[in-house]
C-alpha cells in the first residue's frame, strides 16, 4: 500500500535542498494546496515531511492521520527557522498521555 | 453518581452479576497495569523524541541556511538544473512493530546502490551547495529516525488516553454499579427469605391451634 518513499511539502526554496538527496518534493504555498497534497500523498508515501508553518495551518487534517502507523507526517522547520510547532506536538502528546507535562516544565 | 442498574432480584441474576463483577475487577487490574507499562515506555520514547527533534531542528536549520546561501551565490537556473535529476532515490523498508499491542511503524533506510551523492557536475556550482547537500544527506538518517519515533509517540499517546478511559469507565461506573446491584439483590432476597420464615411460623401456629 505504502511505498518506501519520502515526500516533502514546503516552500520552493526548501524543497530544492531535499530534492537533491532523492526525496520526492512538492511545493505548496497556501493552506488549501497543502491540504490537497497531504490527502493525495498520504495514500502512498510512508513519510511526509511538512514545514511547520504549513503543518500549523492544517493541524486539523493532520490529527486524522495520527492513529495509523503509516503515513508518518512529521513537521520540520522551514528555512526561516523553527516556529516551535514540532516541539509543541511532543508537548501535547506528553500531556495527553500523562496528564501533565513532565518533559518541558523545567524550561517554562 | 452513576445511574442505577435495573435488575431482577433473582438468584440467577445475582450469580450473573457476581461473575461480571469478578471479570470487571480483573479487567480493571489488567488495564491499569497495561496503562502503567505504556506510560513507562512512552516516557522513554518522548524523551528520545525530544532529543532527536532538538538535534534535527538545529542541524536542519543550519543546513538550509547554507543551502539558501549557496542559492544566492549561483543563479536560480543553475541550482534548479543541478538538483533537477537526483542521483539517488531514497527508499525505505517499512515494517510495523508491536509496542504494547499498538502497531507502530518501524522504518529502515534501504541502502541505495548508487554512490553518486552529488547529482551535478562540480564545475557548475559552488562549494557551498556541496557542503549543504552533504549535511542534508547526513541528516536523512536522523530525519527518518525522528519520523519513526515521533509517530510512535503520537500513537502511544492516543492509545494511553483510550486505555485510561477504559480504566476509568470500569473503576467509576461499571464496578460501583455492579456492586450496588449485587447489594440490592442480596437485600431483596434476604427480605424475601425473612418474610417466608415469618409466614411459615404463622402457618405453624395456625395449624397447632
Amino acid at each position: 500500500m505504502h511505498s518506501g518513499k519520502i515526500a516533502v511539502i514546503g516552500d520552493k526554496d526548501l524543497i530544492l535542498a531535499f530534492k537533491a538527496i532523492g526525496m520526492d518534493v512538492f511545493s505548496a504555498d497556501t493552506e488549501a494546496e497543502a491540504e490537497k497534497l497531504v490527502k493525495k500523498l498520504a495514500k502512498d508515501y510512508a513519510i511526509i515531511f511538512i514545514t511547520e508553518d504549513l503543518a500549523e495551518k492544517i493541524d486539523q487534517l493532520l490529527t486524522k492521520y495520527k492513529t495509523k502507523a503509516y503515513p508518518a507526517i512529521i513537521p520540520i522547520p522551514s528555512s526561516n527557522g523553527t516556529t516551535g510547532y514540532g516541539m509543541k506536538g511532543i508537548k501535547n502528546d506528553v500531556e495527553k498521555a500523562i496528564g501533565t507535562d513532565i518533559l518541558f516544565n523545567k524550561e517554562d | 453518581m452513576a445511574e442505577k442498574l435495573r435488575v431482577n432480584p433473582t438468584r440467577m441474576e445475582l450469580k450473573r452479576l457476581k461473575e461480571r463483577l469478578k471479570m470487571a475487577s480483573r479487567g480493571h487490574k489488567l488495564l491499569k497495569d497495561k496503562s502503567d507499562e505504556m506510560i513507562r515506555r512512552f516516557v522513554g520514547y518522548a524523551k528520545e523524541d525530544k532529543r532527536l527533534r532538538e538535534e534535527v531542528e538545529g542541524d536542519l536549520a543550519a543546513a538550509l541556511t547554507k543551502f539558501l546561501l549557496a542559492k544566492s551565490i549561483s543563479d536560480e537556473a543553475t541550482i534548479q538544473e543541478a538538483v533537477a535529476m537526483p542521483g539517488t532515490q531514497v527508499s525505505l523498508n517499512l515494517d510495523t512493530q508491536n509496542v504494547m499491542a499498538v502497531q507502530v511503524p518501524k522504518i529502515t533506510i534501504e541502502e541505495s546502490d548508487s554512490t553518486e551523492k552529488y547529482p551535478y557536475s562540480f564545475t557548475s556550482v559552488t562549494a557551498e551547495l556541496d557542503s549543504s547537500i552533504a549535511t542534508i544527506s547526513e541528516l536523512l538518517v536522523k530525519l527518518v529516525e525522528l519520523a519513526q519515533i515521533e509517530k510512535t509517540c503520537n500513537m502511544l499517546a492516543i492509545e494511553i488516553e483510550k486505555n485510561r478511559r477504559r480504566v476509568n469507565a470500569l473503576e467509576y461506573v461499571m464496578i460501583p454499579q455492579t456492586e450496588e446491584a449485587i447489594g440490592d439483590i442480596t437485600m431483596k432476597l434476604d427480605e424475601a427469605e425473612r418474610s417466608n420464615t415469618v409466614r411459615l411460623m404463622k402457618v405453624k401456629t395456625i395449624i397447632q391451634k
